[in-house]
């Protein structure tokens, strides 16, 4: 496949499609959205460029939740635990060892790889809402446990880190060289993603997560997929903790409890869990809603925040791109001319 | 004698695809109608159709009732009692509950019902605190039947009632069936795939193929049909 | 020992309120294979009801009973109204709205209540018995709970209605091939959820003191009980709820104080679904092939 735009793929979901003409096109659309993508920042105040910033860090650790939820099908309640393990680790690794920023993101990738396989082994034996709580129970741990290891962690009070400086050649200032830098790594995320989920591994997961007894049937290790899947989906969510911990300067243990991973699956939800597009959107309502919801209402902002859920979950009960994608798929496929297929 | 029942161009739909393709069907009052057809062929689905249990297009009526647009509950409460494929029996629950919730929109005459079923099923009698889970297939297709007798239905639907089950049970159940069409003047729409003993109790018939009737006529025309004995019949 | 039978008591009688919202979690799984995250939200803003009731000038009993009308007829409602869109929708959908459901509830009370903690009556004069072994008030809640069992018990068992919501539950298609209307089964069932997690939440307040965010650790609790019984089994909620009361008050005592008390309960509860993955009385979650 040539370089796509994933959520064109995505969007247009129903496979190959004969002709240049229409890959062509997709090349194009896909280096106007990047091109598009890179030159905002430029545009906007520092403050909203630290907000997209998020957007796409949240959009990150989202795409972890939907391999794992959407197309493997395994519900996790915890994703906030793996997002702090990588945050943290990022944050020990520049705080004690004077680690530079970009290095921290490697070593946070495999240590929170490690991790999910570790917690996906024993997930095996669960199904539904026992998996659920299992996860859960990640997600209330782990502040508790960032709080007890405060050598390590530095307890209640967190880690204070020192913004990391933009090299002095782009002339450009932090906060916009650091959305570009998260926008490489989200990129990059979607890519690994859309080839890991559009090809074998990916139609493994979803056989898993569909019909599992056939799935083995056929000759697929269930358990083998299944733990990799966890811990690839906690490994995009760890590589978000990292960033989140270089973007924003402070990690602390309240910031990562239960809402945290109730958002991810909420954020999911919103934009669609077995997409990748979807994440995208899931990190902009995670980001952006409580805000609108503070100006709506002064008094009851997260009244507001869970009626926004219902309504879109009533509207879109696929979650936005899983309900418009296969809309505008259709809609594209009635636009262009019949070939015959390759 | 009107029909209790009639199709008028009946399509129904799994999904976006399209099972039945505009059939025709009439049941006679107090008689025994029943479609046949090999596997797939669209009769269940029929079935399905006239009780609301998929999406559908065309005229139902019954007993001068429209039903196209009604619901399931609404149409069993209008005493059209469905036994469905596979039984649909409470497994969880104990013989007695089962046929308790079969009276369930009959209230009071209850009680009475049970005790006119014990009479019809005698294994149930000896059986009624047991989880139907545990019953034989036989007296699960017994207890289906008699829950949906409970409701002193006035059109009974039976979904290959045979299915799975020895020739010697099945006929055993036949039996009371008839028995009971002739006792309580219930009108039967029989979906079977064993056509000979079906084609032997009934009184008209239908031979439906990929979702459309392709043959109609009274039992003993079908029987005598040489193209339904060879595809149907086996001889 | 005697301090390990005195834990052991009060932990039952913290466990008898865990039982409850467990089997209120239990019943509105059975019916639709779907857990109600905004049970001990629901719950919370009941007693909010009672407690706003009782500062009226009501008598204790009598605001109680009050409530769990309000609360019945509003978990209806709710199944009807902000359920109900979602019914046939993936269940991922229907997560996310009782999320939403709980976030509401929380805001709402917030702002309607306030965010102080306030003092809940409690209806058991505070009395120790059998020489300190447990306290009056922890006898009241395990006695209100247990004729709270025994009445649903009753009614599920001996009247038409109820054997009409289990058979809803147990196979919805079935059910409305006798005429039953599976929907108000379904609201019946939420109606009677929200009038069980009411009771949990109003024998609580008087020790938690009352305020939006109660019944957060409850709901936890309640969650682990009902998976530890088997989320299928009425009975094993309430075994569950009671263990993990015991538990967490033992743990408590004797383990690990404050912090990591709920780590470590948890760890412990997930040991045994980890030999039992269906919990103690579940059964299996039957897949079709």
């Amino acid at each position: 496949m040539t370089k796509n735009s994933v959520i064109a793929t995505d969007l247009l979901a129903a496979g190959r499609y004969a002709g240049v003409n229409i890959d062509a096109w997709r090349w194009i659309g896909a280096l106007a959205v990047t091109a598009l993508a890179a030159a905002l920042p430029f545009t906007l105040s520092n403050y909203h460029v630290f907000e997209l910033t998020l957007v796409m860090i949240y959009a990150i650790a989202v795409l972890g939740l939907n391999i794992l939820t959407g197309y493997n099908g395994q519900i996790s309640l915890g994703h906030g635990g793996f997002f702090a393990a990588g945050a943290y680790t990022a944050a020990i690794l520049m705080h004690r060892y004077g680690v530079p920023y970009w290095a921290t993101i490697p070593p946070a990738a495999v240590i929170c790889f490690g991790l999910g396989v570790l917690f996906g082994l024993p997930a095996l034996r669960f199904e539904g809402p026992y998996l659920a709580l299992v996860t859960l129970a990640m997600a209330f741990a782990m502040p508790q446990l960032l709080k007890y290891f405060d050598t390590w962690t530095g307890g209640q009070q967190g880690i204070n880190l020192i913004k990391p400086l933009p090299p002095p050649e782009l002339g450009i200032d932090r906060d916009r060289w650091l959305y570009l830098v998260v926008l490489v790594v989200l990129l990059l995320a979607m890519r690994v993603a859309a080839n890991l989920l559009h090809g074998r591994t990916g139609r493994a997961f979803v056989a898993i997560r569909d019909h599992p007894i056939a799935a083995a049937a056929m000759g697929i290790h269930t358990a083998r997929y299944k733990t990799v899947a966890f811990g690839i989906s906690t490994l995009f969510t760890g590589v978000a903790g990292a960033l989140s911990a270089i973007v924003i300067g402070f990690v602390a243990p309240e910031s990562f409890g239960l809402f945290l991973s109730l958002s991810f699956l909420v954020g999911s939800a919103i934009g669609g869990i077995a997409t990748i597009g979807g994440a995208i959107v899931g990190g902009f309502f995670i980001e952006f809603v409580p805000n609108f919801a503070s100006d709506i209402s002064d008094a009851a902002p997260w009244a507001i925040y869970g009626l926004a859920m219902l309504l879109l979950m009533y509207a879109m009960p696929r979650g936005v791109v899983g309900s418009l994608g296969p809309l505008v798929a259709q809609l594209v496929r009635q636009m262009l001319p019949h070939r015959a297929e390759k | 004698m009107a029909p209790i029942l009639e199709l008028r161009g009946v399509k129904a739909y799994y999904g976006q695809s399209e099972i039945l393709h505009g059939i025709d069907i009439a049941v006679a009052e107090a008689g025994m109608t029943v479609l046949l057809g090999a596997n797939g062929a669209g009769k269940s689905t029929a079935l399905r159709a006239i009780c609301g249990m998929v999406r559908r297009e065309g005229e139902i009526l019954f007993a001068g009732e429209r039903l196209e647009r009604r619901t399931t509950e609404d149409i069993a409460r209008l005493r059209i009692a469905h036994v469905p494929e596979g039984r649909g029996t409470f497994i969880g629950l104990t013989v007695e509950e089962n046929l308790r919730l079969g009276g369930y929109t009959n209230g009071a005459r209850s009680h009475d019902g049970m005790a006119r079923m014990y009479e019809y099923f005698p294994v149930l009698a000896t059986r009624r605190r047991q989880q139907a889970g545990t019953l034989s297939g036989g007296e699960q297709q017994m207890l289906a039947i008699a829950r949906a007798l409970m409701m002193a239905p006035r059109l009974l639907l039976l979904d290959e009632p045979s299915f799975g089950l020895a020739p010697r049970i099945v006929k055993e159940i036949f039996v009371i069936v008839e028995r009971i069409r002739r006792d309580e003047h219930v009108s039967v729409l029989l979906v079977e795939q064993n056509a000979s003993l079906a084609l032997e109790l009934a009184d008209y018939a239908y031979l439906i193929e990929t979702g459309s009737v392709i043959f109609s006529g009274s039992a003993k025309a079908l029987a005598d049909n040489p193209q339904v004995r060879r595809s149907y019949l086996g001889y | 020992m005697h301090q390990f039978l005195q834990q052991t008591f009060s932990g039952l009688a913290a466990g008898a309120i865990y039982a409850s919202l467990a089997l209120a979690l239990v019943m509105i799984y059975r019916a639709t294979d779907l857990v109600n995250f905004a049970q001990g939200e629901m719950a919370m803003f009941s007693t909010y009801i009672a407690w706003t009731l009782v500062n009226a000038g009501l008598p204790f009993w009598a605001a109680f009973l009050l409530t769990l009308i309000a609360s019945f007829l509003g978990g209806m409602t709710i199944e009807r109204i902000v359920i109900r869109p979602v019914e046939n929708a993936p269940v991922l959908a229907t997560v996310v709205v009782t999320i939403g459901l709980l976030l509401i509830f929380n805001s709402m009370a917030g702002w309607i209540f306030s965010y102080t903690l306030q003092e809940f009556p409690s209806p058991f004069p505070d009395r120790l018995l059998f020489g300190a072994l447990m306290t009056t008030r922890d006898l009241g809640v395990i006695g209100v709970t247990l004729l709270m069992l025994l009445l649903l018990f009753a009614f599920f068992r001996f009247t038409t209605t109820g054997l009409a919501m289990r058979a809803a539950a147990q196979n919805p298609e079935s059910a409305r091939l006798c005429g039953i209307r599976v929907g108000s089964m379904l609201a019946i069932g939420w109606g009677l959820a929200a009038a069980i997690g009411a009771t949990a939440g109003i024998m609580v307040a008087p020790v938690l003191f009352l305020d939006p965010n109660m019944m957060g650790g409850v709901l936890l609790y309640a969650f682990t009980g009902a998976l530890l019984g088997g989320i299928t089994s009425p009975i094993g909620a309430v075994v569950g709820g009671l263990i993990v009361g015991v538990t967490e008050n033992l743990v408590g005592t004797y383990l690990i104080a404050s912090q990591l008390k709920l780590t470590v309960a948890l760890a412990l509860i997930i040991l045994v679904l980890v030999l039992r993955p269906n919990g103690l009385f579940g059964t299996a979650i039957v897949r079709r092939v």
